[in-house]
């Protein structure tokens, strides 16, 4: 009888939580869809959502796409070894490892990536770097290759974390006996490790493809004004033309595309049990 | 001993990867000349105008407050969330943590975008208070997501057992639920701390022209090129957090419970 009261109380602290949500998570949302799907008459239309077939956002739509696509697989190429190395070293001081990744976090990301424009430069470190070599210089700033670089360089811990973090919880004994029963070295990382550590990578590719897909800052400051992704896009139908329901319309597209993304994934994604990876 | 060696030179690399911008910053702060691009000599100039600058100091001390202030709240709500959807059944807690994924999974344009657009539509004057109610927003989950995991840990015994001894319940918890998920508590305050020290994007959207944090400060500076008492104040608040990091860690070591899990 006590428990059972106690329960309801328990239960009753969720209150401020779903108060909370729901005013500033649930309808905010809502106010996107409302806003995305109307015009400034207050008809319903589709309208704004068709915009995103003009030459302009598309095009923007469809670099962003591509950019971000390349910076996650570059992420997974360089943060899976990683993740591999670090979870060899026996240190296991977990949280001094996690901490040296981390770290660069506490630098204010908008100055990180300004410091990439003095490396990048024309007259930067690396072309200095390059010309004490005798070799040719390279020219890097303002272009995609920039662009994917500064996503890379922000997104990568969110790569790296999480296939750490599932790389750790591989029960070692499943390991020797795969090599006991005879598997060398790529078996077992093939049939045993990767498929274990899909949870980690999975998280890490919607980590590292969500922000770097819907980014406006890294392109105003690596990109130069020439190049347009469709953050900047929607950040200037907000912000500078005042335009809502065009910003709400193409904010609606991004999210189909992020959602969609996350189907994909998650239809992959057996057991991880709602488990944080983070 | 040669794929040791490779491996060694792999974590190097992209550690210089990670590191070298913050070099770089670290650099510029003593950098005499006001340009970002040349070098003219060691200074310590930067260092003593960042004191006088009213206006760097105000948007430093707008980002703590705002970081301190939803780091408290959101670890309030948070916790408490976090007890309530640990003790339910398996379908309305699937539906809360999903909720709680959303602010996390979803672009930060979009939660900052949807936010502005409910202030707005309130008729809410955009300034502290709204960014403030932002940020309360998208911490909370880190704090649930914190806290969960040391819940599941829990042993529902202890409690069950504290209030057959007469304890009343909120004796009961704060005797023997708290201290046990305390860890989880802690590291999610972090983690929200943190969080929101470092947004910009939802920051930017919700702020209004009135105030502005480090991160929008800075933001509003990049055309016409950064004051370098911004440099000078961002090495000082990294050297800051290094040395705490370094003695959380060292203490955590020693205790064998590390902070961040």
């Amino acid at each position: 009888m006590k428990r059972k009261i106690n329960f309801v109380n328990i239960k009753w602290l969720s209150f401020p939580y779903l108060l909370w949500m729901a005013g500033f998570i649930i309808i905010p949302l809502i106010m996107i869809f409302f806003y995305g799907l109307s015009s400034e008459k207050g008809n319903l239309t589709i309208e704004n959502i068709k915009l995103i077939l003009d030459p302009v956002n598309r095009k923007a739509l469809v670099l962003s796409l591509l950019l971000s696509v390349i910076s996650t697989i570059i992420c997974l190429i360089l943060a899976y070894p990683l993740a591999l190395i670090l979870n060899r070293t026996k240190l296991k001081s977990n949280s001094f490892i996690l901490l040296i990744i981390i770290l660069p976090m506490w630098m204010n990301f908008l100055l990180r990536t300004i410091a990439w424009q003095n490396i990048l430069e024309r007259t930067g470190v690396l072309n200095g770097m390059l010309k004490l070599l005798h070799l040719p210089t390279l020219n890097i700033i303002n272009t995609p290759g920039a662009i994917i670089l500064g996503m890379v360089y922000n997104f990568l811990p969110f790569m790296i974390l999480p296939i750490y973090n599932v790389l750790i919880k591989i029960d070692q004994d499943v390991v020797n006996a795969a090599r006991d029963l005879g598997a060398n070295s790529l078996q077992t990382f093939g049939k045993i490790i990767l498929p274990l550590s899909m949870p980690g990578v999975l998280s890490g590719i919607t980590m590292v493809f969500v922000p770097s897909l819907t980014t406006f800052v890294i392109s105003t400051i690596l990109g130069g004004s020439k190049i347009v992704l469709i953050g900047n896009v929607i950040e200037q139908q907000f912000l500078k033309l005042g335009n809502w329901h065009t910003g709400s319309g193409l904010s609606l597209v991004l999210m189909i595309f992020i959602l969609f993304s996350m189907a994909v994934l998650s239809k992959y994604d057996k057991g991880s049990e709602g488990d944080n990876l983070w | 001993m040669v794929k040791r060696l490779f491996s060694r030179f792999y974590v190097g690399l992209i550690l210089l990867f990670l590191y070298a911008p913050i070099f770089i910053l670290i650099i510029l702060s003593f950098n005499k000349s006001k340009s970002r691009s040349k070098w003219g000599g060691f200074t310590l100039d930067w260092y003593h105008s960042l004191f006088q600058d009213s206006d760097i100091m105000s948007a430093l001390y707008t980002t703590l407050i705002l970081a301190l202030l939803s780091a408290v709240i959101a670890t309030i709500i948070g916790t408490a969330a976090a007890l309530a959807i640990n003790s339910m059944k398996k379908t309305p807690r699937t539906i809360l943590l999903g909720i709680t994924n959303i602010p996390m999974l979803n672009a930060d344009i979009v939660t900052g975008i949807s936010l502005m657009l409910i202030f707005v539509a309130l008729n809410y004057t955009l300034g502290f208070t709204s960014v403030l109610l932002a940020h309360i927003t998208f911490n909370i989950p880190y704090v649930i997501l914190s806290v969960m995991p040391k819940l599941r840990q829990l042993n529902s015994h202890t409690f069950e057992a504290a209030q057959d001894l007469g304890a009343t319940p909120a004796y009961a918890f704060y005797k023997v639920i708290l201290p046990d998920i305390f860890p989880g508590v802690l590291s999610g305050f972090f983690l929200a701390f943190t969080m929101s020290l470092d947004d910009f994007v939802i920051t930017y959207f919700t702020k209004g022209p009135q105030i502005n944090t480090l991160s929008t400060k800075i933001y509003s500076e990049v055309r016409k090129g950064i004051k370098p008492e911004i440099y000078a104040l961002s090495t000082l608040m990294f050297v800051t957090v290094l040395i705490l990091l370094i003695f959380v860690n060292r203490r955590n070591t020693e205790k064998n419970a590390p902070l961040i899990k």
